[in-house]
């Protein structure tokens, strides 16, 4: 048998009916549902007089639009409260479950997916949003879709797709001291360009990606549609099978060992060939933080930010202009030392119980700047109560940060947390789009240490001075 | 869904690559139910000031676009979030196709779903309607997807462009893609049975 990839066997193992000229159907073991990106589908389901084929294989939860303080309190949009409401409702019709707004596991769709188990090596899995390319960290593929395919799926349990492409990331050297998955996503997407993943799925591979913490390669393959990429993924191996173990969703006991037999073959063979290959040198790396309006428009702290007239073609210096202006910033200038007012740690990217240790080991003892108002909000109630049971809330809150319950929060905005206009923040989160944060904001993306420093200093810097 | 056959319009320029999908419907407008009644919140960040003004430079604004129903934009349009409203609020809007030298994967997907029709053509075509609608708020184009052409109605030149046969298909019949799939049922059961 030819060797195949990674991506190749999760394909082949899904493919429920192929025909020239058409997309492949194909199976999907887990779909994973919030309350933005399901309204019209369900609707749709309605109108059509189609139910949900699996239940069962559908899971839902609220993170979009939930406040981060006291959930005990009513919640004052009402259009948020309606779409939370819509949701619930669909969940109860088609009986579906749902981790709900005072469910002592609820959080944002990507962190509670893998801490409750549901997320494992080998599947497809899909949701209405595009970070929903985090769950390849456990060696599935993962991807996200449109409210018409949360319908398709909804009602088929299969996607139609074509094939992608693949492109395999090999990070080779080691990642200096300081440098977090983070800086080293940051740095890929600067390097293959913010569509450089178009129409592919990335396996990230080589020592540096086998030696990250599961929490780390959830960050790496989140950002991978930062690079416009299908999916992200990474073979899974020991760090994964450990982390899953005990996962309340995972297989249990003996059929957990079994089921690792299958998960070790799921890597990619040797002489497997891919359509692309990368390669990157992670010794190069410094913390990365970026000063435009995309994820790709990022330099190293300790870089000049670039001169339109440095890039090659009106349409692309047009773009940086733009940026540049938006965010209020100069050519040649430093990033090193520019005041920030915000500090977001949280999002999908950032926000599990690794993150918050790393923040909370630069901050403790330390009080935040007078002119920063900073916030931590928790990827989950789970990371949460974790964090208080290490007692990093205290440290977080004697230091001046908001504690917050778990959400998307600043990330998106799309619930009261956001940047008033021409506020700058330095965030942990995975989007610095114009708006992104709230209405004329200005994002800095960084890793969380960086974050952390930055709120205490009151501008960003350079954490190996730290 | 709406079908998609044939269509003649003017052009709107906003010749910018990256447009991402928080600009084309910024998250505030995510919260409603519906699919319609997204189009009066289209690049709304960029069309109104904060205090709801019309921003007097911005193209949408140009009373000489108001009718235009072809958008031709640049490079990865429709980046970011996977959030179908984008797709809604520009066909709510009135745009019927999307030109553009590329576009973002789940963007691409999503415009099919619902009769949007993105097409992609090079930079150097794409630069000469960029030039000719910016001169001319009334410069047609007539797009006919059968053909997969592009003709510019004055001179009658025609552009030929790529799409994919079964999309195509989909859009101009205006079919129900999950009947489609349902239609393999028994194939879908027998999948699950094996497993
Ligand atoms: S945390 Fe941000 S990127 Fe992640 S799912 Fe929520 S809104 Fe999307």
């Amino acid at each position: 048998m030819s060797p195949k990839t990674m991506f190749q066997k999760i394909w082949d193992s899904h493919l429920v009916h192929k025909e020239p000229g058409q997309p492949a159907i194909l199976y999907i073991d887990l779909h994973l549902i919030h309350e933005v990106t399901t309204p019209q589908a369900f609707e749709g389901l309605r109108i059509s007089k189609r139910s949900v084929r699996r239940p069962d294989l559908t899971v839902a939860t609220i993170d979009h639009n939930v406040p981060t303080t006291n959930r005990f309190l009513p919640i004052l949009d009402p259009i948020a409260k309606q779409q939370i409401e819509t949701l619930r409702s669909n969940c109860k019709e088609f009986n579906i479950e749902l981790y709900d707004i005072h469910h002592p596991r609820q959080g944002i769709v990507h962190v509670i997916a893998p801490e409750l188990g549901f997320t494992q090596p080998g599947m497809t899995i899909v949701c209405g949003d595009s970070h929903t390319s985090t769950h390849g960290a456990f060696g599935s593929f993962a991807l996200g879709i449109g409210t018409s395919e949360v319908e398709h799926v909804l009602a088929t349990q299969t996607l139609r797709q074509y094939k992608p492409k693949t492109m395999r990331i090999n990070v080779a050297g080691d990642l200096k001291f300081g440098i977090t998955a983070k800086d080293l996503i940051l740095y890929i997407i600067n390097q293959i360009g913010v569509n450089g993943g178009t129409g592919y799925v990335i396996e990230y591979s080589g020592n540096v990606i086998s030696n990250l913490s599961m929490e780390n390669r959830m960050t790496i393959c989140n950002m991978s549609i930062e690079a416009g990429a299908r999916a992200g993924m990474i073979a899974p191996d020991r760090i994964t099978f450990d982390y899953l173990k005990n996962k309340p969703q995972a297989p249990k006991e003996n059929i957990f060992e079994l089921k690792v037999k299958e998960w070790e073959k799921i890597k990619t063979d040797e002489g497997a060939s891919f359509d692309k290959e990368v390669n990157i040198d992670a010794s190069s790396i410094e913390p990365m933080v970026t000063w435009g309006t995309n994820p790709g428009m990022v330099i190293s702290i300790n870089e000049q930010i670039p001169d339109p007239n440095s890039f090659p073609t009106i349409n692309e210096q047009k773009s940086v202009s733009k940026a540049l202006k938006y965010m209020g910033l100069n050519p040649g200038a430093s990033l090193k030392n520019l005041p920030v007012d915000r500090v977001f740690i949280g999002s999908c990217t950032n926000s599990r119980i690794e993150d918050l240790r790393n923040a909370a080991k630069i901050i403790i003892n330390r009080q935040v700047n007078d002119k920063v108002k900073a916030m931590v909000v928790p990827g989950s109630t789970e990371v949460k109560k974790q964090a208080e049971s290490e007692g990093l809330d205290l440290i977080f809150k004697n230091a001046g940060f908001d504690w917050r319950e778990a959400g998307c929060s600043m990330c998106l905005g799309m619930n009261p947390d956001i940047l008033k206009p021409g506020e700058r923040c330095a965030s942990t989160s995975n989007r610095n789009f114009e708006g992104r944060q709230g209405k004329e904001g200005r994002t800095h993306l960084l890793s969380p240490e960086m974050a952390a420093a930055s709120a205490i200093a009151g501008h960003l810097v350079d954490i190996r001075n730290w | 869904m709406d079908s998609f056959k044939k269509h003649t319009g003017s052009v709107t320029p906003l010749y910018q690559i990256n447009i991402d999908t928080d600009q084309i419907i910024p998250k505030q407008f995510l919260k409603r139910i519906e699919r319609t009644g997204f189009g009066e919140f289209l690049f709304n960040d960029w069309r109104f000031d904060s205090a709801g003004k019309p921003i007097k430079d911005f193209i949408l604004n140009n009373p000489k676009y108001k009718k235009s129903s072809i958008l031709a934009t640049g490079k990865n349009f429709g980046s970011g979030s996977s959030r179908e409203h984008a797709a809604w609020a520009l066909h709510d809007y009135g745009f019927k196709c999307i030109l553009a030298p590329s576009f973002a994967d789940i963007f691409y997907n999503n415009c099919f779903k619902i009769g949007l029709l993105p097409i992609q053509i090079n930079e150097h075509q794409m630069e000469k309607i960029v030039v000719c609608s910016e001169k001319d708020p009334n410069y047609q184009l007539t797009i006919d997807l059968d053909c997969q052409t592009i003709t510019e109605n004055k001179s009658g030149e025609k552009i030929l462009f790529e799409i994919d046969p079964f999309m195509k298909n989909c859009l101009i019949n205006g079919l129900d893609e999950i009947g489609l799939t349902l239609q393999h049922r028994e194939k879908i059961r027998k999948f699950e049975e094996s497993r």
